[in-house]
């Protein structure tokens, strides 16, 4: 077997420039994963070529926007809101946010009244094809060891003070349906198009952790 | 398995501290854990409640010390071993990092480039058509069974015992506890159950919130 310790490229997949700074020592985890891709390359296991499109689909394809365009179709649009609510999984096949992660959806209405909030306690379970992959706080010990016993303090880390009156439900994913939030349409949008509230809406606001701010009033 | 990856309810973990402008991978092992994830599980050789009773099995001190990306790795490398893809000699025994010899063909059966869209567009997973009959409706009072089963299973201690109402029928689905152990679908109908924070709790939580656990037929019984 040989060794390559100067070579600081991953066995395939060319730039990867967020670690394997030039002459940095490789850590163990960067070691033994590029080994265990080199054994299962070598007995024709995986493919290399797949692994990267893999990689790729959830870099720049699958992520926070496909989920950001079905809210504001249902803030745009009462006919498929309704639809959405009522059946979530077909609904989102017809825009193609549907696959991996997403096979069966429920979509979650926060009103004035109910704020809701999306947990996986047990692993990290997420709506991958509308929110893509999720980010390392919704993974964390942290986040899902207390969205269930004090959901108003994770609320405070983001920032987000709900009154008192106004019913928390935490969504616990601890089967295959997963859940997307469909946060409040903020005041001072109507004369917005979908394209143009899209871009409001935040990951954040999609899993409950926060709401979706008025856009800066133009100077 | 009472474990450490159940943390709901847990306390002294400390703030969730969310990074902005976060990046979809934080380095390139990352990348390569997450893909060859799902390119092995293309291999349909083990389902995903046997991928998460594998990560289950991480010793819990190493389960709470280490990132999500490494409970997938260790999973991961326990079903190749379990399933005969590769030695315990050969993880064990593996170089630093070496690159690949010589191309190799590909088996049959191994996930290539233009079997990503297909594998990712997966329309169905673990729902089922069987005529299971429906043992709970919605708005009905159920109790969740005190069972600590030390296999894989999707009913979090903290709703072991405790009384809720079926809030929405979700429908029929496999059964996570049969379908990890390797011993059938045994499929049955899910339900979201809504639990009064209060219940959970206690007098100390809020009035009106609560919390919605998707339960398994075979988790649950009428409330007495």
């Amino acid at each position: 077997m040989s060794e390559h310790h100067d070579d600081h490229d991953p066995p395939h997949g060319g730039d990867h420039p967020i670690d394997d700074p030039d002459h940095a020592p490789l850590t163990d985890i960067q070691l033994r994963v590029r080994a265990l891709e080199s054994l299962l390359t070598e007995k024709g296991l995986v493919d290399p070529a797949a692994l990267d499109a893999l990689i790729d689909t959830y870099e720049t394809q699958i992520g926070p926007r496909n989920g950001a365009q079905v809210v504001a179709m249902a803030w745009t649009d009462p006919a498929f809101k309704q639809r959405l609510l009522a059946d979530a999984t077909e609904t989102l096949a017809e825009l193609g946010f549907i696959g991996r992660q997403g096979e069966d959806m429920v979509v979650l209405e926060n009103t004035a009244a109910v704020h809701n909030l999306v947990v996986c306690t047990l692993c990290s379970c997420y709506p991958w094809p509308v929110l893509g992959l999720p980010p390392v706080w919704y993974k964390s010990a942290p986040f899902r060891s207390r969205a269930v016993i004090d959901p108003r303090g994770v609320l405070r880390d983001f920032g987000v003070e709900l009154p008192e009156d106004v019913e928390v439900r935490v969504w616990d994913s601890t089967a295959e349906l997963r859940y997307l939030v469909l946060p409040r349409r903020p005041v001072g949008t109507d004369g917005m198009t979908a394209d143009e509230l899209a871009t409001l809406v935040t990951r954040d606001a999609m899993i409950g952790t926060a709401v979706v701010r008025s856009p800066e009033p133009s100077r | 398995m009472n474990g450490a990856h159940d943390l709901g309810g847990m306390h002294g973990f400390g703030p969730v501290v969310p990074e902005p402008d976060e990046p979809v991978f934080h380095a390139a092992w990352e990348r390569r854990a997450f893909a060859l994830t799902l390119a092995m599980g293309g291999w349909r050789r083990w389902n995903l409640d046997m991928s998460r009773s594998a990560r289950e099995q991480m010793p819990p001190a190493e389960y709470l010390s280490t990132s999500y990306y490494e409970h997938w790795l260790y999973g991961l490398e326990r079903l190749l071993v379990e399933h005969g893809f590769v030695s315990p000699g050969e993880l064990a025994q593996r170089g630093p990092g070496e690159r690949p010899g010589a191309p190799v063909a590909l088996k049959d059966g191994a996930l290539g480039s233009e079997g990503v869209p297909h594998l990712l567009r997966n329309r169905r997973a673990a729902r089922r058509d069987d005529p299971v009959p429906q043992q709970f409706q919605v708005g009905q009072a159920v109790a969740v069974k005190n069972l600590h089963p030390a296999g894989h299973t999707r009913m979090p201690r903290y709703v072991r015992g405790r009384r809720g109402v079926v809030a929405i029928a979700h429908g029929v689905f496999v059964f996570p506890d049969t379908h990890a152990a390797g011993s059938g679908t045994k499929p049955q109908h899910v339900y979201s159950v809504r639990f009064a924070a209060r219940e959970l709790w206690g007098p100390d939580a809020s009035g009106q919130d609560s919390v919605y656990v998707d339960l398994w037929d075979d988790y649950l019984e009428v409330a007495s």
